[in-house]
């Protein structure tokens, strides 16, 4: 058997049904894999292998009995760490929950265990999902396969460098502002944010409500579309989970096509502050699509120069209100309880030593945009903004079928470059932000390396709502067209890390 | 103790200042399950059993709204005569609070569902009208118990103890508008408000409201205008106040301590203030100053609600008649006089004589019974009617065996004060009690001949042609059964054996 852990979950699941694998072996595999190179990058908070391994024989014997499993039972996935699993320590990357076992599992993770897909363990993550780079981690910063210098992108970095590392063929992200695509995008993997209420949030410990989405992350568009299959549609427990149809995903990423779709690039996203090899990258990707048959136009979406600035009031102002349940009273660390503190103090001295500076500083933001007196100005104006923003796709998509970008202005960034300068950290989420301000679906594939760092570039393409299809019939076509002018995939190129023994 | 301050006689401080009082009313409703999620609302279980993860506010758990309580709300607001909102929202209201899970409320705020009602309350015959600014949905609370210290307060309290049982209860907050009726009126307005409240809301079916469990909850804003003057004074609200009692003596109490301070050059602290039933007065709580600031912003984890026409009509044809037509209705039903009525319904006896009825007691008997010998031992206990222990099926059940004879009125009074004193059921109290009456013949017919053989002259008496003496005989032998015996039985017994 050649390596299990560089097989995608399809080719997993194949072996497995045709009994050349059981998932044991294939799990054992990544766990070895996870003990080997780690260390070096850090993807994992923390590793189930025991729970792991039951749930993989559970599997196995199911299957030997003869039941009928889903496409992914018995496929290894890295789980962010900002989704309840009952039982297994959940964190969201923070002091404050450090130990914290949910007595209940989120609906993603529900789904992925009724689908028999093996839940190796929680993946490091910028704490509460604030931040773009993994180093807002009480935890520490994980480490971008492609060059352990640099940042695997975030706040879903663990789970971006776990699938790039080869730990894992499968990993679940949220994304708030392209925590799932930035990822991707810095790693060369494939990392789709779907339709806001498409996937359910029941569980996901919120960073802002009306923006977080959970979604795949896999390094081919078809494992995606699977793992997206599993873990979409409806779910009571989600007031805002939209009780449609799933999208068409897996057929549409099984097909590919792209003759005939027509596809807007977005004049608003590109040029000054982007780096050239991303755009030349970009540039490459848009010609290739036109060859494959596409119509390709530019779309102007005037209002995107506003969105990061709205996204950073309306994000803060939800975060203040959502993190104000970590207060030491039912779960999590409690400081200063030591019988001459009274409650308000022993809240104050937790929270003062539970959060990082990253949150504390939205906190602030948020609850200052939240005033009276300066609501109008901030929350007020900025939902104002969101609704000019989703009026520009709107308006886009009545002359195109789904919008591009480069999913991000650079490629990933050395490890300490931004961290004091948030909002270079914050740009790094340009092109991202007004997805997830309309609601709309986006994904981020894998379009090539920059020339001048030898890093992976991402290309972005944004849906309608509810048409999460369209991302993978885009993402699809591109990737059967540079496979075949790469030779293979993009990620063949990562480099060999050096396996600690 | 707080001191109790210095109060203004009622009719001195009615002579100088025109009360301008409004009220807020919380009320549980009796959803099967909470606001947001799927636990029981039972009362009583032990301390946070009925709890999940939602109504602890665990990190990733999310509401989801109570159809049932939607429901509750609708009714509420159309029995008040309100409008029913075609699209609202709920808000988080924010602030730290160890009872309250998330840190903040999912309240409405700037959207209730209802809005712009009114009612009516009769006091003294004269009928009142109060305009109702809107109702409003919210979830409870969890229910803090601080041990340790003297008073059952946080204030030098060891510890505190949090259930979260209560957590995430359906809530309709109903605000009025200010209340405009004669100051002299006032205190007794506010009280027949809340006591027609707990009748609509019970006749509703949407809430217990057990004032003793809490589940009707008021809140009374008061404050004091100079008689003649347009410009309002500071206001207070009074917390905690939890009786229809409580609600008069509270407002009184705040205007004449309203009073006292403003006679005195002092001024009214904008505050709240809580009432204690015990020395009934109230004191001093939290300072509230217009920095108190929740950062209101619309709930992100819930959708709008958004009532349709058609299904607020299906409501609306399921309501019950309004309270005065229905009151009406009543009175001619039971045959009772204006006078009768308003005693009936200034002693908060309406439902209950309504239910008695309704199992199948003349209305005058249970009239008798709930504004006689069960209204007093709720005046002497300082209980409400309702909370007595004993209702409407233990109406009947007595008034079935004084129909039957088995009881007589003065038994049937021991009885009840019996229920009353928690000793058990019915025929429990009768059996320890020794209350039933003697049915057995020749016990009576030895007791008439008893009688008959100690009252020679009274014999003479009745056999020389005057019946009328024969009460004297029969108040002998009751006196001789200890009451229990059926009067008229030993009447006839008597006139059998003396041949009349």
């Amino acid at each position: 058997m050649s390596d299990l852990t560089r097989k995608t979950a399809v080719e997993l699941s194949e072996l497995m049904a045709g009994g050349e694998a059981s998932s044991v072996e294939i799990t054992q595999a990544h766990l070895d894999r996870i003990a080997a190179v780690d260390t070096s990058v850090h993807a994992f908070l923390h590793v189930d292998a025991e729970g792991a391994l039951a749930q993989a024989a559970d599997v196995d014997t199911r299957r030997a009995a003869g039941e009928r499993l889903g496409p992914l039972a018995g496929v290894p996935l890295a789980l962010k760490d900002v989704l309840t699993q009952d039982g297994v320590p959940t964190t969201a990357g923070s002091k404050i929950l450090e130990g914290w076992k949910p007595p209940y599992d989120s609906t993603v993770v529900k789904r992925l265990k009724a689908a028999g897909i093996v839940i190796l363990g929680k993946t490091n993550m910028d704490e509460f999902a604030m931040g773009s780079s993994t180093e807002n981690s009480a935890y520490g910063t994980t480490h971008n396969p492609w060059d352990l210098g640099r940042i695997p992108g975030g706040s879903g970095g663990g789970s971006s460098a776990a699938i790039s590392a080869y730990e894992a063929p499968l990993a679940i992200g949220t994304d708030t502002g392209g925590s799932i695509r930035q990822p991707a995008a810095f790693t060369g993997t494939v990392g789709v944010k779907p339709t806001y209420g498409g996937t359910s949030r029941y569980g996901l410990i919120a960073l802002a409500s009306s923006l977080d989405t959970p979604g795949p992350c896999a390094r081919t568009t078809l494992d995606a579309a699977l793992l997206h299959e599993v873990i979409a549609g409806y779910d009571p427990m989600d007031s805002t989970s939209i009780d449609q149809a799933v999208p068409p995903v897996v057929e549409a990423a099984r097909r590919g096509d792209v003759s005939g779709l027509r596809i807007g690039v977005v004049r608003e996203l590109g040029g000054e502050g982007y780096q050239p090899g991303v755009e030349a990258r970009f540039r490459e990707a848009v010609e290739l699509l036109t060859k494959l048959g596409a119509e390709v136009v530019e779309v102007s979406c005037p209002h995107f120069q506003y969105a990061l600035p709205a996204y950073y009031l309306i994000l803060p102002s939800e975060a203040s209100s959502n993190l104000a349940k970590f207060d030491a009273m039912r779960f999590g660390l409690r400081v200063g309880d030591d019988g001459n503190n009274d409650a308000e103090k022993v809240m104050s001295l937790t929270r003062e030593a539970g959060f990082g500076d990253e949150v504390k500083r939205r906190i602030m933001l948020g609850t200052h945009a939240l005033s009276s007196g300066y609501y109008d100005a901030y929350y007020g104006q900025a939902q104002k903004v969101r609704t000019l923003i989703a009026r520009d796709f709107a308006r886009a998509y009545e002359q195109v079928d789904v919008l591009v970008s480069p999913a991000t202005p650079t490629t990933a960034f050395a490890i300490g470059d931004r961290i004091d300068d948030p909002i270079a950290m914050y740009k790094n989420d340009l092109c991202t932000i007004p997805s997830n301000l309309a609601g709309n679906a986006a994904a981020s594939f894998p379009c090539g390396l920059a020339d001048e760092d030898g890093l992976p570039v991402g290309f972005h393409v944004m849906a309608p709502v509810m048409r999460d299809e369209l991302l993978y019939q885009v993402g699809s076509a591109l990737e059967t067209a540079l496979t075949e002018q790469w030779g293979g995939v993009l990620m063949s190129k990562v480099p060999e890390l050096e396996v600690t023994r | 103790m707080t001191v109790v301050a210095d109060v203004l006689d009622l009719d001195a401080a009615l002579e100088q200042f025109d009360p301008v009082m409004g009220l807020e009313v919380h009320v549980e409703l009796n959803t099967k399950s909470k606001m947001f999620c799927g636990c029981p609302t039972e009362f009583g279980a032990p301390p946070n059993t009925q709890t999940c993860p939602v109504c602890l506010g665990l990190p990733g758990a999310l509401p989801v709204v109570n159809v049932r309580a939607v429901e509750s709300a609708i009714k509420i607001g159309l029995a008040l005569n309100c409008e029913i909102a075609e699209w609202c929202r709920f808000a988080r209201k924010n602030y730290f609070y160890p009872d309250m899970p998330k840190n903040f409320q999912t309240s409405q705020y700037d959207e209730p569902i209802a809005f712009n009602g009114w009612t009516e309350v009769v006091v003294d015959g004269e009928t009142y009208r109060i305009e109702i600014e809107r109702a409003h949905m919210e979830e409870d609370t969890g229910k803090s118990t601080h041990v340790g210290g003297a008073t059952g307060r946080i204030h030098g309290a060891s510890h505190s103890l949090v259930d979260y049982n209560r957590a995430g209860i359906p809530l309709i907050e109903i605000v009025t508008k200010t209340i405009e009726v004669p100051p002299a009126k006032a205190a007794a307005v506010a009280r027949a408000y809340v006591s027609m409240l707990r009748d609509l809301l019970l006749a509703l079916d949407v809430s217990d409201v057990r004032m003793d469990q809490g589940s009707l909850r008021c809140d009374a804003n008061l404050s004091l205008k100079p008689r003649g003057s347009s410009v309002l004074g500071t206001r207070t609200e009074t917390k905690n106040v939890n009786s229809f009692r409580s609600v008069e003596r509270a407002i009184t109490y705040e205007i004449t301590r309203q009073a006292a301070v403003l006679v005195a050059g002092g001024k009214i602290l904008q505050e709240t203030r809580h009432w204690h039933e015990d020395t009934g007065i109230t004191t001093s709580g939290r300072e509230k100053s217009d920095a108190d600031d929740y950062r209101y912003f619309p709930e992100p984890d819930l959708v709008p609600v958004a009532p349709s026409r058609e299904w607020v009509e299906e409501i609306r044809a399921t309501l019950p008649e309004a309270p005065p037509v229905r009151r009406a209705r009543l009175q001619t039903e039971w045959g009772f006089t204006d006078l009768e009525m308003r005693d009936v319904i200034n002693g908060g006896a309406l439902e209950l004589i309504l239910r008695t009825v309704d199992l199948g007691v003349g209305a005058a008997a249970a009239k008798k019974w709930w504004l006689g010998e069960l209204a007093r031992a709720a005046n002497e206990s300082g209980k409400e009617l309702g909370d007595l222990g004993v209702g409407p099926a233990e109406v009947f059940e007595v008034q079935k065996l004084v129909d039957s004879n088995a009881l007589n009125d003065k038994l049937a009074r021991q009885v009840f004060d019996g229920l009353v004193k928690g000793e058990g059921t019915v025929a429990a109290i009768i059996e320890s009690r020794g209350l039933a009456l003697v049915s057995d013949d020749s016990a009576l017919s030895e007791a008439v001949d008893r009688a008959i053989a100690a009252n020679p002259d009274v014999v003479e008496k009745v056999q020389s042609g005057k019946p009328a003496a024969a009460g004297a005989l029969i108040g002998a032998v009751m006196k001789d059964m200890r009451g229990q015996a059926d009067a008229a039985k030993v009447r006839e017994l008597v006139n059998t054996k003396l041949g009349i």
